[in-house]
């Protein structure tokens, strides 16, 4: 009994993985390589969000004269750096052609080996550090990189806010925050900055809400996980922080939004796009999350749009694009033609330069309105 | 009292009272049982998630209530199906039992919230801000350390002078021998747990309206910091537990702003980055504690007859 019970239990699981039918086109497969859990769950869910839309919009691609079912495979790399390069393993493992992530920068940092060594090229939708791409070959990315907006928020900062001294929080042991921190010292004045790091798993961030108020800054600059932001808003409004909150594209989100919502608060972000730019595409994009119900989950729950979302729209027909001038479905012959490539989309004209970033010079401002929980715009931003 | 140092004896006395609710839990589960309850600061995060869904759902005057009871009956049954058919099995084997259910309730919760993070709803009053000495917080967090040495009092009460206190204190005594005088063991370890997790209950509902957001990791931080707060009181022990706790919240809060409280009085100049050890001292000081007291600072001495 016990062995048959054991054989049928294995059968169940045999039959669950095995393909259910087959597709007339052949298909070419694009990986999707981003947290759907952790710390940064959210923005890769509304990251994934613009390539599943753009996968519903256009499904099919022609390379080399034969139509091609353009498949997103997916793999959680649960914003944990250690979690990473399995990930990117088994997206290699499944033959994709190229890989499209991740959000948030320690998780590429850390996967970019595996790509290497597998020579499959990846792109970059949002992860800003600059490490992501000069010690990988393999790896382009379509956004702006973190010099470039922490100058601009150290800017920002002086000139608009008129700040003299900053409180900068970073998480320890994060690419993303910890970068994006430096460079805004550097850019702001190192000695009119404070930077502190908190661990892992904290959930009390009023001892350093309570720093910033005693050490007398008049900004507090904390690029972190929109998890810990959450918590950030929460203690800065029952404290009182008396200064305005900066932070990068990273807290561009709904969950930011929701928090500071009938709060007492100032939040000022950089970001990819301004909602607004496109008309006709935001009406389609959120016409689509409306009406799909695990699109509007996965979004936060309403239909604001963020910008990694738009980001990752124009992130899979990049990696469309690619794969139309290789003609081939070949990772190698992928990696070969990204260089040269040159796309404009919804975020604007989108090359890549020697190390394989993008080419952008221009960052979006946008102020949390907290009545009405909108992102309204402040500025465009550039430098130099 | 020193106005840069007062914000963080009040958040460390807040934080340490959410994290001796959470102590309870493991130390009365050890008292009784031998057993490092792994699960219980996943139950914590259990309840957090429930209040959230059940907030949608209902009013708060009825959803806090019905977290408290739903809490309470996962933590019976976990003991049920997990612990009790182990009764008899070496206690490793229990051990890794909880750990199981710890890791299972985490993964439960992922699949349930799909990781994200889900927003606590405001609780009226106690999540309002007020002024306490000049300085604005909010009221929970005042209110915290009180609600806790009130339940610790009842609890202590409970255990000394009613008939299933003494049970209790007979069970953890002997395990054989009150089973032997008659001592319905089951019954009591219930109320082990269905003590341990209303507290831990109280503990989420505190813990979460003054840091609102719940994750399927939510419980892995504080319930690690209660265990070594309960080690650190002596495990087993109910006021160490409390005493270690609201020990490990205040030095935390303080390492956690000591730069600051330097820089304002004037003895350093410059950031030295002392903030990034208070993690590393809870667990450092984990590791002396067992090292030169084993048994912690209230921990009952047992010598094992050979």
């Amino acid at each position: 009994m016990k062995k048959i019970l054991a054989v049928a239990l294995v059968l169940c699981l045999v039959l669950a993985v095995a393909p259910m039918a087959f597709a007339d086109n052949p298909v070419v497969k694009i990986g999707v390589f981003e947290p759907q859990s952790g710390d940064n769950g959210a923005g890769g869910k509304q990251e994934i969000l613009g390539m599943q839309y753009a996968n519903q919009l256009t499904p099919t691609v022609d390379i080399d004269g034969t139509t091609y079912d353009v498949e997103l495979v997916y793999a959680d790399n649960a914003s944990a750096n250690d979690k990473a390069p399995t990930a990117a393993q088994s997206l290699i493992s499944s033959g994709v052609s190229l890989v499209l992530g991740s959000y948030g920068s320690g998780v590429s940092i850390a996967a970019g080996d595996t790509f290497a060594a597998a020579e499959v090229p990846a792109i970059g939708v949002t992860c800003t550090n600059p490490q992501v791409t000069s010690e990988c070959e393999v790896y382009f990315r379509i956004c702006f990189l973190d010099p470039f907006q922490g100058t601009v928020l150290a800017n920002f900062a002086k000139s608009e806010l008129g700040a003299t001294k900053a409180y900068c929080l970073a998480k320890q042991g994060d690419d993303y925050s910890g970068g994006l921190c430096n460079y805004f010292i550097d850019a702001f004045g190192k000695d009119a900055c404070v930077y502190e790091q908190f661990p892992e798993g904290t959930s009390d961030f009023s001892t350093y809400i309570t720093n910033a108020q005693n050490q007398g800054c008049d900004v507090f600059f904390s690029p972190v996980s929109t998890e810990a932001a959450a918590q950030i808003i929460a203690k800065a409004d029952t404290q009182a922080l008396g200064m305005p909150i900066l932070a990068g594209d990273t807290w561009d989100s709904n969950v930011i939004l929701n928090a500071a919502k009938g709060k007492d608060l100032k939040i000022c972000v950089t970001t990819f796009y301004q909602e607004g730019a496109d008309p006709d595409f935001d009406k389609g994009i959120k016409e689509w999350i409306k009406n799909d119900t695990t699109a509007l989950a996965n979004n936060g729950g309403n239909d604001e749009l963020a910008a990694v979302t738009v980001m990752g729209f124009d992130a899979y027909y990049v990696a469309l694009e690619a794969l139309k001038a290789a003609g081939s479905v070949d990772p190698a012959d992928v990696l070969e033609t990204l260089p040269s490539l040159e796309y404009t989309g919804v975020t604007g004209k989108i090359a890549f330069d020697d190390i394989g970033d993008a080419l952008r010079d221009s960052a979006f401002v946008k102020t949390c309105n907290t009545e009405t929980g909108a992102w309204d715009f402040v500025t465009v931003a550039t430098v130099g | 009292m020193d106005k840069t140092i007062l914000p963080y004896l009040i958040s460390g006395v807040s934080v340490g009272g959410q994290y001796a609710l959470i102590a309870i839990g493991y130390t009365m589960v050890y008292g009784i049982l031998r057993l490092i309850n792994f699960a219980h600061g996943d139950v914590f995060m259990v309840a957090g998630l429930m209040m959230v869904y059940a907030a949608a759902a209902m009013p708060l005057s009825l959803a806090i209530p019905l977290v408290i009871i739903l809490t309470v009956l996962l933590g019976f049954t976990i003991e049920r199906v997990a612990y009790r058919p182990l009764r008899t099995a070496p206690r490793m084997s229990v051990m890794i039992s909880a750990i199981g259910v710890s890791y299972l309730l985490q993964n439960l919760a992922l699949y349930i919230t799909g990781g994200l993070n889900k927003n606590y709803p405001q609780i009226p009053w106690i999540s309002d801000r007020v002024t306490v000495l000049g300085m604005e917080t909010s009221r929970v967090t005042i209110i915290t350390p009180f609600l806790t040495v009130f339940l610790v009092v009842l609890l202590v009460l409970l255990i000394n002078h009613t008939k299933i206190g003494m049970a209790m204190r007979a069970v953890s005594l002997n395990f054989e021998t009150s089973q032997l005088m008659g001592i319905r063991i089951n019954s009591v370890i219930s109320a082990t747990f269905i003590i341990g997790t209303f507290l831990a209950a109280v503990g989420s509902m505190l813990f979460f309206t003054n840091y609102p957001g719940v994750v399927p990791t939510s419980g892995a931080m504080p319930g690690l910091k209660a265990f070594v707060a309960a080690v650190f009181g002596g495990i087993g022990s109910i006021p160490g537990a409390v005493i270690g706790a609201f020990i490990i919240g205040i030095a935390e809060s303080l390492i956690k702003g000591l730069d600051t409280i330097l820089i304002v009085n004037g003895t350093i100049t410059e950031q030295i980055g002392l903030a990034t050890f208070s993690d590393a001292f809870t667990f450092v000081l984990l590791i002396i504690i067992l090292v030169f007291k084993p048994t912690g600072l209230f921990g009952e001495k047992t010598t094992d007859k050979v």
